[in-house]
């Protein structure tokens, strides 16, 4: 309200100010879903250096200040994708343009941010069906994305760290929202589909022909060395850690250099997992099945770290152990084909619902660059299956960027967070709604891209 | 014995059950929507209007506040193959046929009908210049391979043009390492065009071989015939058109050129398929007559994808060419109604121009529109009931007939379920005294 006051005040005289700056933007008179609150019909929303300055029904703008028309329209924040690899693939079957997976089965200095390529395609399309920023990793692991094809990612248990960012910004640098949003571990698996049990047993093999692949036995001795090296990284980790630490304390400022800390030899792989032992970023672990997902989270508890479930497959299953142990889950694409041949045929369109009735917490996740503008889709078709609306949409908006540790700038349409706002014609899940303007950290988008450029020249072809 | 057989032949077409369809939101495709209801009459749509007589012995579904649409076709599938389909040891494989290897139990099949599928065309791979043959099925889960055929459809071949065809052309090992496989022509786009020309330019000698030799026994004479060659037999139906010519292709480039080889060997080409640039040649596409089938949104997977745009299907529509919407997936083919949705986001397309390109334009492009793909008397009955106008995410499947029979009802698959996980545990539980009890040593069979 004081805000309200101020620029009133301001309009009234007419500051010069207000006025003259280009960072300054008003969209009046529209339906404004904030998400974290109840709809606001025929307000106004302030944007000023890119935040959302105010959101009031009597805005009165400053002379000069741009306005936006928002009659009939409805503001809604910007959708938030949690899996994706957006500026690290372009054509994910051609080599030279796919740069997730790189080799090293250890890897958690690797940065995603820096490999981001902000003139991307991919940018300007996803951008104009309202997807403002996204959770990009160094690899999609455990089953989902193009990007596991190439390099030594198939391979890797931590891939390195995933960033969010927004999609829009001259430099990675200026994208970033989080740089190190996430540490991503693809949890060890027996074969299926990142977890335990898609081995055949050994009395099985036995039985069937010419049978080729590992035993049961074999894979669960490669699964158990997994687990051991795992487990020792992190006690490595924790030693650097405690190593570190001493010598800090040996450490005086103003003292002469110590003998020991000059002795203490940095290790760019320790230094990254450092944040992970701290809590300060957690784990994003892939794991599919509810018997990966149990040991992923039996690993976090020996571990003392926190972690985020992407990908998971059997959440009516894991969802008790989630819940009682407050483990948010990134769900991957709900348009997908049921995980077993007996399933139920709409096993995946009611993964969402199941985890909303297990109480446990959720965002979405497209996991495969070509899906990501149909991010609202997916949330659509959750609800045909049973989750309710305003769940759908929180999965693609503050549910991400309370995951994410971010939610006190983007996900939701409150004063103080970036402007990352979509103004659409209707329901933003509904597939024929249009999205009329875009605007991320403030800053109007036009929404054109490759594909449109395309549409208006071969259009005009005679 | 003979009476009962005869009994049983006149009672076989009238298995199928009467239903009228009431109080429905009714989107014909071909002639507007209406509120009203539908009658279904010995596997055909007897009746359609605001008001329809009630047959007396009609089985009623209450379709208050939903939609009818008419089973959704898809051009572009490769379900209900058993195992591979994809005979790429030789660029043209016009001898082998997608008949031969139906499995009617791919469970694909179900899935597909639980989101409205009634009939998909059926297509050999990609791999090869000029694949094998192909056809539609219905999706009548239940019945075997041969029961599952479109009857009376016009049969059609694959053929694919660009990076899918010419990779082995091109063959490597990882990370660019040669390799010891050895080189297949063509592995180059101008190589593809040869193969083709090259396979009609044999097919014509052929058929010239073939069509003396009939114009002497028209005369009463007896020569002796040919040599019958399969692979060339394929061909020949093309040039004669008792064969469609169903076509992958990405970029404008080959799309042309293949319509120019087949003006040039006088014959049409029946669809492109994939045609993701099919929007910069729209115009000669339309000139030729093809039809286009076509993804909604896919692009980027490979280089040739890049630049598709999901307003492809509404340009070329609006420039004069037939146009479906098709999955090539087992997945994307259970909500091709969203697919059609996406053409009214992306080009503007009315609700009905939109539907018809997953309906009444593949039935057209498959020479079965006659029988299939709009709500109207005389057609089978092959109707979708969703709880929801049916171009959205938010619509669900309820009901789905095909022939006038229900294939899927939404209701029995959910209220089933309890039931057939309790059979599934109870076989597990068995198995598993089965392999408590001691037992003797599996033998492992020989000589396989």
């Amino acid at each position: 309200m004081r805000g309200l006051g101020i620029l009133i005040g301001c309009g009234l005289a007419g500051s010069a100010a207000l006025a003259a700056s280009d960072n300054t933007l008003v969209i009046r008179n529209a339906d404004v879903y904030p998400v974290t609150g109840a709809e606001m019909k025929g307000v106004s929303v302030l944007i000023q250096d890119g935040k959302i300055a105010d959101i009031g029904a009597k805005l009165v703008p400053a002379k000069g200040v741009r306005v936006v028309e928002g009659k009939g329209l409805r503001v809604y924040p910007g959708m938030i994708d949690s899996g994706t690899e957006l500026g690290l693939s372009e054509v994910s079957a051609v080599r030279e343009t796919v740069d997730t997976g790189e080799l090293g089965e250890l890897m958690p200095q690797l940065r995603a941010v820096v490999a981001v390529n902000p003139e991307s395609e991919h940018f300007q399309v996803v951008r104009v069906n309202g997807i403002t920023s996204v959770m990009t990793f160094p690899s999609s692991g455990g089953g989902g994305g193009g990007g596991g094809r190439f390099g030594g990612g198939e391979r890797q248990l931590i891939s390195g760290q995933a960033a969010l960012i927004h999609t829009d910004g001259w430099t990675w640098e200026d994208m970033t929202i989080n740089r190190s949003a996430a540490m991503h571990l693809i949890f060890p698996s027996m074969g299926g589909r990142g977890g335990r049990g898609g081995a055949i047993p050994d009395s099985v093999l036995e039985m069937i022909p010419g049978a080729v692949g590992g035993s049961y036995t074999q894979a669960k001795r490669t699964y158990d060395q997994q687990i051991a090296r795992l487990n020792e990284f992190f006690d490595q980790a924790r030693q650097y850690q405690k190593e570190k630490a001493a010598h800090a304390a040996d450490f005086k400022p103003g003292s002469k250099p110590d003998l020991k800390m000059d002795g203490f030899k940095p290790d760019l792989k320790m230094e990254a997992m450092l944040p992970v032992l701290e809590g300060t970023v957690p784990l994003g672990v892939s794991a599919s099945r509810a018997g990966a997902i149990h040991d992923a989270i039996a690993f976090a508890a020996q571990q003392r770290v926190r972690i985020v479930i992407l990908q998971p497959r059997d959440v009516a299953k894991a969802g008790p152990e989630l819940k009682a142990k407050n483990i948010p889950v990134i769900l991957g694409r709900v348009l997908a084909l049921p995980d077993a041949e007996d399933d139920p045929y709409d096993e995946a369109f009611t993964q969402p619902a199941e985890a909303y009735k297990a109480g446990v917490k959720f965002a979405f996740g497209t996991f495969n660059n070509e899906f990501i503008r149909n991010l609202p889709y997916q949330a659509a078709t959750a609800v045909a299956f049973g989750l309710p609306y305003d769940e759908a949409l929180k999965a693609v908006t503050i549910n991400a960027a309370q995951i994410w540790g971010s939610a006190n700038e983007i996900g939701s349409v409150e004063k103080g967070k970036w402007a990352d706002l979509m103004v659409t014609t209707g329901d933003p899940l509904e597939v024929r709604t249009q999205v009329k303007y875009l605007f991320i950290k403030g800053k109007e988008i036009p929404l054109v891209n490759k594909q449109t450029r395309l549409y208006d020249k071969y259009m005009s072809r005679q | 014995m003979r009476l009962l057989l005869t009994a049983l032949l006149v009672l076989a077409p009238l298995s199928a059950e009467t239903y009228v369809i009431r109080n429905a939101t009714v989107m014909t495709v071909a002639k507007g929507t209406l509120k009203g209801s539908i009658v279904v009459k010995d596997g055909k749509i007897a009746e359609v209007g605001e008001k329809v007589m009630e047959p007396a012995d009609a089985k009623i579904i209450d379709a208050a506040g939903q939609y009818v649409i008419p089973g959704i076709i898809d051009c572009h599938s490769h379900i209900a193959g058993d195992g591979g389909i994809n005979e790429g040891s030789v660029s043209v494989s016009s001898m082998v046929d997608i008949r031969d290897i139906i499995n009617p139990e791919d469970i694909a099949i179900y899935r597909a009908l639980a989101g409205g599928v009634t009939t998909a065309n059926i297509l050999h791979g990609s791999a090869n210049a000029i694949g094998g043959k192909t056809l539609p099925l219905k999706m009548r889960w239940g019945k075997d391979a041969q029961g599952m055929i479109f009857e009376g459809a016009t049969p059609g071949i694959k053929f694919a043009l660009g990076e899918n065809p010419k990779r082995a052309g091109n063959p490597v090992g990882g990370r660019g390492a040669p390799t010891t496989v050895q080189a297949r022509y063509p592995a180059t786009r101008m190589g593809v065009e040869d193969t083709i020309r090259e396979a009609f330019n044999e097919t014509k000698v052929y058929k010239a071989g073939w069509d003396a030799y009939d114009a002497r026994v028209a005369k009463g004479e007896h020569p002796i015939p040919p040599r019958i060659d399969l692979k060339l037999e394929a061909l020949k139906e093309v040039l004669e058109g008792k064969r469609y010519v169903h076509v992958h292709c990405y970029r404008a480039d080959e799309i042309l050129m293949m319509l120019r080889v087949a003006d040039d060997y006088g014959f049409k080409i029946r669809t492109l398929q994939h045609v993701l640039e099919g929007y910069k040649v729209a115009k000669e596409i339309a000139a030729h007559g093809a039809g286009a089938s076509t993804f909604s949104d896919w692009w980027s997977y490979k280089m040739e994808a890049f630049d598709a745009i999901p307003y492809n299907a509404a340009i070329m529509q609006k420039k004069g060419v037939v146009v479906s919407l098709n999955s090539d997936d087992a997945e994307l083919m259970r909500h091709l109604n969203t697919e059609a949705g996406k053409a009214m986001k992306y080009g503007g397309l009315s609700e009905t121009e939109a539907l018809a390109m997953v309906t009444l334009n593949p039935a057209k492009q498959l020479g079965i529109d006659n029988r299939v793909g709009s709500i109207e008397v005389g057609k089978d009955a092959d109707l979708v009931i969703y709880d929801k106008f049916p171009l959205s995410d938010y619509a669900k499947v309820q009901k789905v007939l095909i022939d006038g029979n229900i294939y899927f009802d939404r209701d029995n698959e959910v209220t089933g379920r309890a039931a057939r996980q309790a059979e599934k545990q109870k076989l597990i539980d068995k198995e598993k005294q089965n392999q408590q009890r001691p037992q003797t040593a599996p033998t492992r069979r020989q000589g396989q």
